[in-house]
């Protein structure tokens, strides 16, 4: 165990300063990829940047009491857990550090949603408090097949650990888990389809409604470090191992460029599905290739 | 002005985030409004996005001549708004009321209940004019930086292409020759007593319309007159 590792781990790569940019690389990357969908040019590359700046400078309405104290609090937290879950993905190989497993990376990754339905609850307003109870809604039906998925993983191949399942080849089970993933990441990061949470234009902004200036800043920057977290997850799962080190970092930021590329051709190309028929996806279609991954990972460990 | 401080300013300018609010508009200029977000005119370019919810936004569009009911409301959002924030007037009706401008059941013109900052006339007014009055508010935003809200801002008059859409009745100038954008004026001074010498758009309006004939509805008229002369004045 080092200290100065696992500092370098959540300070420099892949924490916060490579993932705060990478956030906005990804914001600007599906805004961009969006608009050329639909045949416009998009906003300019640096545009998350100036919106996050230019968020930082506004006001922010007077809040007061615990409930104000609330409202200030719910985005740090959220930022503060997604950079964490980001830290925690072991791109690099660890020598000593600090080594997070798997359950530790999931609540981490839970935890801005959890935030988010706080936050919305906690506002006061009626559109957040209908976006909060959407979110919660939408929780519970992705993260059925979403915790069966990293469950059947982890029993295929027999550990929690991040590292180890890193180094570990790949088994077909994996690819099926990893499919169950990339399924619940666009209800995972409130993209088209399941943009139910934040609907804009349907119920103003979902739970944000009330918040401006620095507190949306840091609700922005937690989007994007989900953006990476969840695409990190996934390419930390299926990137091949290689010696060299530079190498392993290129892939790993390749495949994230790809999964951001096919999540956005989808929110592209869906529209936003209704509540029950959000339900209705993860709980009746999604739900049961969930348990077969599982029931079969736990077979052939019972088997070997 | 150090280095924090320009950089406010070019994000500002870089990142207007729109909300539209109609204060009863006949929809046209919502219409043209959401045009220019489409792939035609792509404002997004401009780093501009429609908000769902008047707190994220920087620039507050207002359609419409202001109804009766829409008052309160308008006052409400432009509240909800925070600082620093712009104020476009979309179209012809928030700036002068145009062809309703003797109806009982208007509250307008809407400099009268809060600072505009920019006058995008037109009826309804082209997307480009549109996207060219955003981003002259967004200038407007920069220079703002780290100010308080002033209580009589600069209000430059967007004068759009004028187009076959245009049905004259706008303050635009009616039939004149398709011509770039420009602006105007400030009317800082538009507000104050050198109206007539910029542009006089309820004066425009009443040159165009004759007065209705007296005792077919006196009481109306004249509370309309009454409001006009406070307007003008």
């Amino acid at each position: 165990m080092n200290l100065t590792t696992a500092l370098a781990r959540l300070l420099i790569f892949p924490g916060l300063l490579f993932a705060v940019p990478a956030a906005w690389f990804f914001l600007w990357m599906e805004r961009k990829s969006v608009a050329l969908m639909q045949g416009r040019i998009g906003p300019p590359f640096m545009q998350p940047f100036f919106d996050f700046i230019k968020l930082l400078g506004k006001d922010t309405p007077p809040r007061r009491g615990v409930g104000g104290m609330l409202m200030k609090a719910w985005p740090l937290i959220a930022v503060s857990a997604a950079a964490g879950a980001v830290g925690l993905l072991p791109v690099l190989p660890s020598r000593g550090g600090f080594e997070g497993d798997l359950i530790l990376l999931l609540a981490l990754l839970e935890l801005p949603s959890m935030c988010i339905i706080a936050a919305g609850f906690s506002s006061g307003s009626i559109f957040g408090e209908i976006g909060s109870a959407r979110e919660a809604v939408l929780s519970v039906s992705y993260n059925v097949v979403f915790l069966l998925a990293i469950v059947s993983i982890a029993a295929s191949q027999h550990t929690f650990s991040l590292s180890a399942l890193a180094l570990l080849p790949a088994s077909p089970l994996r690819w099926l888990g990893v499919l169950a993933i990339i399924v619940c990441l666009p209800a995972k990061l409130h993209i088209n389809p399941f943009s139910l949470p934040n609907a804009e234009q349907e119920i103003y902004s979902g739970p944000m409604t009330e918040y401006a200036g620095p507190e949306l800043a840091m609700w922005e920057l937690s989007h994007g470090l989900e953006w990476v977290a969840a695409t990190g997850l996934v390419a930390t799962l299926i990137a091949p191992q290689v010696a060299f080190w530079g190498l392993g970092v290129l892939i790993f930021v390749g495949l994230c460029f790809g999964l951001v590329l096919l999540l956005s051709v989808v929110a592209a190309a869906t529209a936003r599905l209704q509540i029950d028929t959000t339900v209705r996806f993860y709980w009746q279609c999604t739900l049961i290739f969930a348990v077969l991954a599982v029931a079969s990972a736990l077979f052939m460990r019972f088997k070997s | 002005m150090n280095l924090w401080n320009k950089l406010m300013c070019y994000s500002r300018r870089h990142s207007p985030w729109l909300f539209h609010m109609n204060g009863g508009s006949c929809n046209g200029c919502d219409i043209e409004l959401i045009a220019s977000l489409t792939p035609r005119y792509d404002a997004e370019q401009l780093g501009v996005r429609l908000e769902g919810s008047p707190r994220h936004a920087d620039i507050l569009c207002i359609t419409g001549p202001i109804t009766h009911n829409a008052t309160n409301a308008i006052k409400t959002v432009y509240d909800q708004v925070c600082g620093p924030k712009a104020v476009i007037a979309i179209g012809s009706c928030p700036a002068t009321t145009n062809v309703f401008i003797d109806s009982r059941t208007l509250e307008g013109p809407l400099s009268k209940h809060i600072p505009v900052d920019v006058f995008v006339p037109g009826c309804p007014p082209r997307p480009d004019a549109i996207i060219q009055g955003v981003a002259k508010a967004a200038e407007i935003l920069a220079e703002r930086a780290g100010k308080k809200q002033p209580i009589a801002p600069v209000v430059p008059v967007v004068m759009p292409l004028v187009g076959p859409g245009c049905g004259g009745a706008c303050a635009c100038g009616t039939g004149a020759e398709a011509k770039e954008p420009e602006i105007v004026g400030k009317s800082g001074e538009m507000r104050s007593s050198g109206a007539e010498a910029l542009i006089d758009p309820v004066g425009f309006i009443r040159g165009m319309n004759p007065p209705p004939p007296s005792g077919l509805n006196s009481s109306a008229t004249s509370s309309a007159e009454a409001r006009n002369e406070e307007v003008q004045a």
